[in-house]
């Protein structure tokens, strides 16, 4: 049991990356909007963020650099990257009307390119590789909690053990379940994924609520990428290690059906099972295989969710479909 | 909310009467020299002038015999994966697995490769890798067209999912049974009577994606199947009022796909790599769904533009060698170039009104 808790808490990290991620596209498909491209988004969020907080410490210089307001550059940085990556794909999508599939995979891989082509000349152009100092580094992955609280046995570590990214996130999965359920725009919000038709004739402007969701919806994933960069990688510029979060993130929003709440413990559990090889041992089991859990689990879940065909647990019902007036 | 508002808005749309072939293929032409121009940037932000790198990529990628073979060599499974991806588009099938499928198909020649390659002869064993990649790979491609056909299940994310899969086996299969060395995490190499043989000097794979292109376009477009894929993709419950059984064509064409991206991933084993690893699709799935969407569709389109990706792949290698610009600059014009041809459909599909002096006054 021990074990368990002890993973579970070692996990907060990399799950606080997933949420943002998770969050991000959620509100992107609960406009209709399926935009494949987060793995590119949160590649550019990983690194524009570690550029922006590395710009703000080399202008201010490394003794005046505050740690909270590094956090909050960096996370303007990443945030105004998957926004323009957001606009991008709305522009195309919702303006020019092209296929959402195909332009969420293009996408991905005009993010990795840039995020990779900024890395390197980055790399090239200040010698050496982009960090942020010591302090930085410290203040970014800070566990901000009381110690008292920390040090309550078993589930000390798991609730109040996490860096501050991590109630961030949870602050902004509860805002925007509450933007969604219990606000007018939320529910226009869900009526333009569900049946744009239905809401255009109420008089809801589709293109504008698309554009909007999308943008948000694509800075906060980049926020996941910059979350991930500065934490788990240690702040330094890692191209491999960022592989594969942003389409775990796409299949963690139907896993947590679209919902941003079960998105808190969608994102820990994903992210135990994504290290749980290295805690808890099945012998024989190999860890390859262990690695593929959440893949099989997100299989389970989808086709479970439509055997029932519950109402409860579908995909936005327009998801992934534009929306032509004329062709109502 | 509502408009309220009487005015002609700035600019509206009308739908284009069907433009000409030549002047649609005019307006994309002008689609790849924008992406071309607005790729230049990230060029001229290291320093390098655009013109004197875009010559090195198109020298660096078709100048040299080798040059060509390699470039030739990135095109292969791109235009394959494009051409197995091409029918379930057509359906509106989102099938984004072709990389799982490849995996499969690879994971299943290398089975053959591995415990046979030694003792079977070459003309058994290559026909048999092919036949064995095909049925894995469709395989790995029936199972979401078959809870597609039954339930709905959604597609895009089953096959999504199916591609982390595949790849996680082939991770396991790299570092556990089929191991070499102990602690190398590599297969070793098959035994070369399992390879394909070379013809001008690439692996034969080139020969085999060329005759699927072929059998492709036939296939969608002078045969019952094609027919009833293109029905199904115009309307769902057109097809079931015609009595087509849409479940099964569903099954069929998803297992078709499969097996074509399964035997991609055979050239890609027995042709290229000799080996298998888990990243034997490298992205090649991905990439080919913008392939075959931008194709329109069409096999032998898909010849031009796998080339044209392919160009840029190899020749930004050779420009990273020799002006230092950053490998990834390849990623970025293609993603560009991408971007610029989804955009220009628009324009080709419809037009744009702007609002005259005149009506302004109305």
């Amino acid at each position: 049991m021990n074990t368990v808790f002890a993973l579970i808490a070692a996990a907060g990290t990399y799950a606080t990356a997933l949420m943002f991620g998770t969050l991000g596209e959620t509100l992107t498909e609960k406009s209709g909007n399926m935009n494949l491209g987060v793995e590119g988004i949160m590649y550019m969020g990983g690194i524009f963020g570690l550029i922006a907080a590395n710009r703000y410490e080399a202008i201010v210089g490394e003794a005046a650099s505050n740690g909270f307001m590094a956090i909050v550059i960096a996370i303007l940085g990443a945030f105004a990257a998957g926004a323009v990556a957001g606009l991008l794909f709305s522009f195309i999508t919702v303006t020019l009307r092209a296929n959402q599939n195909v332009t969420g995979l293009a996408m991905t891989t005009f993010g990795t390119g840039v995020a990779k082509f900024a890395g390197e000349h980055m790399r090239n152009s200040l010698g050496g590789y982009v960090s942020v100092s010591n302090h930085l580094k410290d203040s970014f992955s800070m566990k901000i909690m009381p110690k008292f609280l920390q040090d309550i046995p078993l589930i000390g570590k798991v609730l109040f053990g996490q860096p501050h990214f991590f109630y961030l996130g949870i602050l902004v999965a509860v805002l925007m379940h509450l933007f969604l359920t219990k606000t007018k725009k939320g529910l226009y919000l869900r009526a333009v994924g569900e049946s744009p038709a239905t809401a255009d004739a109420a008089g809801i402007n589709i293109t504008k609520y698309r554009y909007i969701a999308t943008i948000v919806g694509g800075g906060i994933s980049a926020i996941g990428g910059m979350v991930y960069t500065m934490t788990t990688a240690g702040c330094v510029w890692i191209e491999a290690s960022l592989a594969g979060v942003g389409w775990l993130s796409v299949a963690l929003v139907i896993f947590c059906t679209w919902k941003p709440l079960n998105a808190i413990w969608g994102s820990v559990l994903f992210g135990s099972l994504m290290i749980m090889y290295l805690w808890i041992i099945v012998p024989f089991f190999p860890t390859e295989l262990y690695k593929i859990l959440p893949y099989v689990v997100t299989i389970v879940v989808l086709i479970i969710a439509s055997m029932r065909n519950n109402k409860e647990k579908q995909p936005p019902a327009n998801l992934g479909l534009n929306y032509f007036r004329e062709e109502r | 909310m509502a408009e309220t508002s009487k005015k002609t808005p700035f600019v509206r749309l009308a739908k284009r009467e069907l433009m000409s072939p030549a002047k649609a293929w005019g307006i994309r032409g002008a689609a790849i020299l924008t992406a071309l121009i607005i790729g230049s940037l990230p060029i001229m932000l290291v320093g390098v002038n655009p013109f004197a790198a875009y010559g090195v990529i198109v020298q660096g990628s078709l100048g040299k015999s080798v040059y060509l073979q390699q470039t030739v060599k990135i095109a292969v499974p791109l235009l394959g994966c494009a051409l197995a991806i091409a029918p379930c588009f057509k359906m509106r099938f989102w099938n984004i697995g072709a990389e799982g499928q490849l995996t499969a198909g690879a994971i299943g020649a290398s089975a053959i490769a591995f415990y046979l390659g030694k003792t079977l002869p070459g003309a058994v064993s290559i026909p048999l890798m092919f036949i064995i990649a095909a049925i894995c790979g469709g395989i790995w491609g029936l199972i979401p067209g078959f809870f597609k056909a039954k339930y709905n299940t959604n597609e895009t994310l089953f096959t999504l999912m199916m591609n982390y899969i595949a790849i996680g086996i082939a991770a396991w299969l790299q570092g556990g049974p089929w191991e070499g060395r102990p602690g190398t995490q590599i297969i070793d190499q098959f035994d070369p009577k399992t390879y394909l043989p070379k013809v001008f000097g690439v692996h034969a794979g080139w020969i085999i994606v060329l005759v699927l292109a072929v059998f492709m376009h036939i296939y969608m477009t002078k045969t019952k199947h094609g027919y009833e894929v293109a029905v199904i993709g115009d309307s769902e419950n057109t097809a079931r009022y015609a009595g087509m059984n849409v479940g099964k064509i569903m099954m069929r064409t998803m297992f078709l796909s499969g097996a074509i991206a399964g035997i991609v991933g055979f050239i890609v084993v027995s042709g290229a790599n000799h080996t298998l690893t888990k990243g034997v699709a490298a992205g090649v799935g991905f990439t080919a769904i913008t392939v075959s969407w931008l194709s329109q569709l069409n096999s032998y389109v898909m010849i031009f533009i796998s080339a044209l990706l392919a160009i840029i792949s190899k020749g930004s290698s050779t420009l990273n060698q020799r002006m230092g610009v950053p490998a990834s600059v390849a990623e970025i014009v293609s993603g560009i170039l991408l971007f610029c041809m989804l955009s220009c459909e628009f324009f080709i599909n419809y037009k744009l009104i702007f609002r005259k002096k005149s009506d302004k006054e109305a």
